[in-house]
Order: C-alpha cells, then structure tokens, then sequence
C-alpha cells in the first residue's frame, strides 16, 4: 500500500514511518504542514523548516503546505493537503504518529475516511517510556527543541534522548506529571538521524528564544 | 490463558488496535497468545480460558467476507469480548443486520451496569457500522442511546462494545477478564 506521512519532524512521526516501512509499507510522500500560529492545536512547529533536509535525508518527496493556524480551520488546510498528496502520489493511506491526542486523532480519522483513505496511526496508545526505549533501542538520534511545562526550562534544549534523559524525567514524570514523550506539549522534538536517513545531520547553529516558561530552540542543521 | 484475535488485514493496524490490548494484559499480569483470525485452529480455542476479539480501523473490514472463519463463535462456550469488529462478527453469526452509521471520536454514552461500567461515560468511537442488536431476541443491550453500545448474550458470556476501551477503559478489558475468573 501506498502511504502518505504526516511529518513534523519530530520523534513520533518518524518513528511511525519507521514502523510503516517495517512492515513493508511504501511511503511515497510526507505532508508537512506549516502553521503560522506557534500554538496550533493541530500541528507541531518548531524546526519545521528543517524538515525540508530531513526528507532529502530519507529520501521521501515533501509535501509542503500552509496553515493560519486557527483552530478547526486548520483541519480544512490539513484536508487540502491530503487531498493534494492523494492526487500527486496516488496515497491510499496516512500515517501520523498520535498516541494518546483523541482531538488529533479523531480530527485525522474524519477527513481520511471522507476521502476514502486508509489511516495508521501506529503509536496509539503507546507506552511513552516504551517509546522512549525503542527509539533509544533503533538508533534514532533525538533532541529536544522546545520546553514548555515547568519545571523544564531552557536547559532541557538541545538535550539528546538517550538513557540518561529517560533517567531525568522519569521523577519528574512522577512528581509534576511531565509526559516522558512530550505528548501534552510539554516538550517537542528534532530527529537528527535514525536508520533510515541516508545521512545523518548535525547541528550548526541555534537559537533559543524564551518567553515566560515557554522556551524553543530554533536549529540550523547540515 | 487469554486468546487475543487479530482481525486487521492490514499488517500496520497491529499496533494501533492489537496492541493496546495486549498491553493492558500484560500490565494486568495476565497471560495472552495474539492469533490472526484467519489462522486460528480448534487447539487454539480449546486451549484459551477467554477470548478477545480486537477492533480494526473504518476501512479495513476485510474480515466481512470471511465470516465463515469466525464460526466457532457460534457453538462456543467460553467467555468472548468482541471490541468493533469483533462485536459485528459476534452479531452477524447470531443473525443480527449490519447497519451504517459512522462516528468518530468522544461520545457520552449511558449504560447499564456492564463490566464496571455506570451511568454516562464518554467512549471513544470509531466505526463506519453497527448491528442491530435490539432486534435480537438472544441479546441484551446494556446502552440507552439509539445505536447498541455493549451487548450481552442472555445464556452465554458472549460479550459485544462497539466502542474502544482501549483509549479510556481500560479496566473494562481487566472486569471482563477478573469476571471470568481468570
């Protein structure tokens, strides 16, 4: 089957597509989806631009497409999107890396099933420190760009998701309920390799920018 | 032992529907073994304590016309829960007429008491179709709303929700295990 991604980026949707390909399933595009709203409901947005050298790296065409960011009518950009993939690359199917977002989720399930469309979303429900461990396990190379929930701060960018970051959220995880895969926001996140790039990417440059407890790192990457 | 049936055709659809119930088992201590519905033999339903048949996703319903491989449903004497997919097979074997009706995500549903749950409860949907249990004399409807919510056969522990707990009931899955003694 062939099979369109919804890419951000981030650890969970290329770790889907991971699972995807594992299967056996061709993925021909990824749909990135840029929002002009740093808050969108729907879609993540730090390093976003980046996403451009990690589809060149996995060597899967990108779909690009611009959002406002306003809430439901983001998901009629996201629809339009889909719809572009579907007649581009022939898709019969999406791939997103939801796990516990209902409001994600259920959002992605409509518009697939109005245009007659597979949709996979194979972290649903995922143990989160089980995630963890198989990214670590798979070699996905994983840093934080953006912190957003006390008590993270601004020194938690840029840290890699290796053994030691599952080790300093686990009692943070405990104590003030953080997410250990961010999946409430309170941190997002920037693959710079896994086994399925073709190179892996190193960061150049960055730039932190911090407004109240809500702290990004924007990267350079080559 | 629980046999925990896989009724996705698509090999993907594993972790978003099968998994998640076998992880709720197994973080409950219980033992499972996952079959693929087309694959399972006489030995393995006699070897299984209870049976789990999962949900799959809106499209892949490839296992309707293969309702012959789910007959054993029909003679059984053991504890079955149907998830979805597994509820449709568990009514269409009983005779029951397969329905349209598509919902997708949260929904506040009412229930009799029905394997710990009470009252109103919003359960995640996600299905294209529903059967008619109400017209179906061998079956009683635990769910007050227009569309048949949870299901019990009135003589056998023959068990149907046409909802997934495996987003936000999971103790469902462990009440219906704990029920059945297992």
């Amino acid at each position: 089957m062939n099979l369109g991604a919804l890419f951000s980026g981030g650890k969970d949707s290329t770790f889907a597509i991971y699972l995807a390909k594992e299967c056996g399933y061709h993925v021909s595009c990824l749909i990135s989806i840029i929002s002009k709203n740093p808050y969108s409901y729907m879609f993540h947005t730090p390093s976003i631009s980046k996403v451009e050298q990690q589809a060149t790296a996995l060597g899967i065409p990108l779909l690009v497409h611009e959002t406002k960011g306003e809430k439901e009518k983001e998901l009629l950009d996201l629809e339009v999107a889909i719809k572009r993939a579907k007649a581009q690359y022939g898709i019969e199917g999406i791939i997103t890396g939801a796990i516990e977002s209902t409001y994600q989720a259920s959002r992605i399930q409509k518009i697939c099933n109005a245009l007659d469309i597979e949709c996979f979303n194979p972290l649903w429900q995922k143990d989160q420190f089980e995630l963890l461990e198989d990214l670590i396990q798979n070699k996905f190379e994983v840093v934080i760009t953006a912190a957003a929930a006390y008590p993270l701060d601004a020194s938690w960018l840029g840290k890699k998701m290796d053994l030691e970051f599952i080790r300093q959220i686990k009692p943070l995880h405990e104590k003030y309920k953080i997410n250990p895969a961010g999946e409430g926001g309170e941190f997002e996140t920037f693959v710079l390799d896994c086994p399925m790039f073709k190179n892996g990417l190193k960061i150049l440059n960055t730039r932190i920018v911090s407004i109240d407890n809500n702290h990004r790192m924007e990267v350079t990457v080559g | 032992m629980i046999l925990v049936v896989n009724v996705c055709f698509e090999k993907l659809h594993y972790f978003e529907f099968v998994k998640p119930i076998e992880d709720i088992l197994r973080n409950g201590g219980l033992e499972y073994s996952t079959i693929h519905y087309t694959q399972i033999s006489e030995k393995d339903i006699s070897l299984a304590d209870s049976i789990i048949i999962c949900g799959t996703s809106l499209r892949d319903d490839d296992f309707f016309n293969k309702t012959e491989e789910f007959s054993w449903i029909k003679n059984i004497n053991k504890p079955v829960l149907g998830i979805c997919a597994g509820m449709h097979m568990i009514g269409l074997l009983f005779g029951g007429e397969l329905k349209r009706d598509t919902e997708i995500g949260f929904y506040e549903e009412s229930f009799r008491s029905f394997l710990g749950l009470e009252d109103s409860e919003q359960v995640y949907h996600l299905h294209n179709n529903y059967i008619d249990f109400f017209h179906m004399k061998e079956f009683e409807v635990f769910s007050k709303g227009r569309i048949p919510q949870a299901v019990k056969h009135r003589d056998k522990e023959l068990y149907g929700i046409l909802f997934h707990p495996e987003v936000r009931q999971k103790s469902l899955i462990l009440n219906f295990c704990s029920k059945n003694n297992l």
